[in-house]
């Protein structure tokens, strides 16, 4: 069985777990074009005990300004690290300490996760994006970094596309792209190309997935990373 | 056989009315800081439907408080206990999980401001509390069918008409519509198959593609587990749930896999595939793992061969199985039997969305 794609579009937990370390390991090999920070692989815990096998991919630190370009950060400097980044006076007076470099209201961070849905059998985009005084965005600040064809589908459904629920793992609202027909485009897109190397075709899955969701939010992936090196 | 058959379907239409016929007394409290007039209003009794939504309700209590409101725009939220309440669970639910006594009628405090955008997941209308049950419909149907087609192929009015029939809790007209989603009743294990409808069982195992045909193989269970302290004497004295994290949600479907020798699948069975960090294979292996971390000097025959085993295997389930036993498990209000089929539970107390839901206390031991 391994963990190689079911032929139906959907991924077993193993095959999204394997595709997973697949994707992290290929990430930190490429040279990603807009210095985007590494996927990481967070554990979920039950009742506060860690799981082995169960976790999701996190892509956190992801700046934008209103261009809707990216930037990279520092590693350590998540949203709620308390580091302080000298700025211009206006800034060094704030009362409280500034988690953004960027003197520009403009600046915003934004944190993507993968979530294996047991339900769909597929990955499931979940992100939050916030201001430089911590503050969550709303959906019509979320709206600016969205492609205009993102804001078109936005427009006619409110409810089936992107909507803001509950992270399976953070019990916390996040925004999340809705589910229901990955399957069916995985497998068209699967379906393409043939390749009968399963690491690679493992890696091919969430690649795949990445690069149509990454493109409905608007987070740029480099080509590189479908390519065989 | 027709007979028996007759006799499970009258049960399963009279659990079916129970179900949509249950409901927790509210009293509900407009928030100290909402309040506007002298003396403050009195509290709202209602009856909240165990398969309804709090949302469904802010019409009759905006009208009871109405005098009392602050001018300006409404964000309705409840709390209980200091803990927002997560709109989109069922109020049964809530109720079952957060509620230990449990009290009657269930104190609430009503909040006209200050939603907690970061804690709870924005509710605007009943719009999308509408839309939050569809999805969850349409999510069940593709755990059950493999493909959601069904739901997405409803008319337009039939999907106003479902909604309709779940918001007023008229069963006859829920019943019209959701027939015709084909979700039929999962096959109860424990009747006997003939070789046909095996194959036909193992072909819809194979093709998740196929609804309609052959049986489900899937159920849909949302699991609630909430941790109590391990001395808690009377389940009432527990602490009430500060914050959500402390609860773990576990959105996951059960998919039921013949065993050799087994009649059925008890509850039981079940939760220890869904949540097997709070049962150990043996209970009394765990318990003897616990004398012994004790320092015990028992002399139970059967602790020989758990000694016998290598120590390193079994040392992290131990460590966990110390820490959490399952304590309670409630379905639609019911303190249910670990022994009961699991079908039985899945089919007949099962939700309007085709979900399962069940609240799930164990015991944690003090930090």
């Amino acid at each position: 069985m391994g963990g190689s794609p079911a032929g139906d579009g959907t991924l077993s937990l193993d095959g999204f777990n394997a595709s997973a370390a697949a994707l992290v390991k290929r990430w930190k090999e490429i040279e990603v074009d807009d210095s985007l920070p590494d996927w990481t692989w967070k554990p979920c815990s039950k009742m506060g005990v860690p799981s082995e096998v169960e976790g999701y991919l996190a892509l956190e630190g992801v700046y934008r300004d209103c261009g809707g370009s990216q930037e990279q950060i520092d590693e350590n400097d998540n949203s709620d690290g308390a580091d302080v980044v000298a700025c211009d006076t206006w800034h060094s007076l704030c009362p409280f300490p500034l988690q953004v470099q960027s003197c520009s209201d403009n600046v915003h961070v934004y944190d993507f996760h993968v979530v294996y849905s047991y339900s769909y059998k597929v990955p499931v985009l979940y992100f939050q994006g916030h201001r430089s005084d911590g503050q969550l965005l709303t959906l019509d600040e979320i709206k600016q970094h969205l492609p205009s064809n993102s804001l078109k589908v936005l427009g006619e459904s409110k409810w089936t596309f992107i909507t803001r629920e509950e992270h399976p793992h953070l019990s916390r609202p996040w925004f999340t792209l809705h589910p229901c027909a990955t399957s069916d485009w995985m497998k068209l897109l699967l379906e393409q190309s043939k390749v009968a190397i399963e690491e690679q075709s493992l890696l091919r899955y969430l690649s795949a997935w990445l690069s149509v969701v990454g493109q409905a939010v608007g987070l740029k992936i480099a080509l590189e990373l479908h390519c065989n090196s | 056989m027709a007979a028996a058959h007759e006799e499970a379907a009258a049960w399963s239409e009279e659990a079916a009315r129970r179900v949509w016929g249950g409901a927790v007394p509210l009293q509900v409290h407009l928030h100290d800081a909402d309040v506007t007039a002298l003396p403050p209003p009195p509290p709202f009794l209602t009856l909240g439907p165990r398969i309804g939504y709090l949302p469904l309700l802010i019409p009759v209590i905006k009208a009871h408080f109405s005098n009392a409101l602050p001018p300006g725009v409404d964000t309705v939220w409840f709390e209980y206990k200091g803990l927002p309440l997560k709109w989109y669970v069922p109020i049964g639910v809530l109720f079952d999980l957060l509620c230990t006594d449990p009290e009657r009628p269930w104190n609430l405090i009503v909040h006209f401001r200050g939603y907690p955008s970061e804690i709870l997941s924005p509710c605007e209308g009943e719009d999308i509390v509408k839309w939050s049950y569809m999805n969850s419909l349409k999510e069940a149907t593709f755990i059950i069918t493999g493909n959601s087609k069904s739901v997405m192929n409803m008319s337009q009015a039939d999907q106003v008409a479902l909604w309709e029939s779940v918001r007023k809790g008229n069963l006859g007209g829920y019943k019209n519509i959701s027939t015709r989603l084909k979700l039929a009743p999962f096959e109860e294990d424990g009747l006997v198959r003939t070789a046909s409808t095996e194959r036909q069982h193992q072909q819809s195992s194979d093709e998740p593609e196929s609804p309609g045909f052959g049986k489900p193989c899937r159920v849909p269970v949302r699991l609630y587990v909430r941790g109590v302290q391990e001395d808690l004497e009377d389940i009432e004295d527990a602490m009430p749930v500060r914050d959500w994290e402390s609860v773990s949600y576990i959105n996951r479907p059960f998919e039921i896999r013949k065993v050799e020798g087994r009649s059925y699948i008890t509850l039981g069975h079940a939760l220890q595939t869904l949540l097997p960090e709070f049962f150990s294979s043996d209970t009394q292996n765990a318990e003897e793992v616990d004398s012994a971390a004790g320092n015990s000097d028992t002399t139970d025959p059967s602790r020989s061969s758990q000694e016998a085993e290598p120590a390193s295997v079994s040392l992290r389930e131990a460590e966990i199985t110390k820490k959490a036993k399952v304590k309670l498990v409630r379905v639609q209000g019911i303190e249910l039997d670990m022994d009961i089929p699991f079908l039985w539970v899945a089919n007949n107390l099962k939700n309007p969305e085709f979900y399962l839901h069940i609240c799930v206390y164990v015991s944690t031991r003090k930090q």
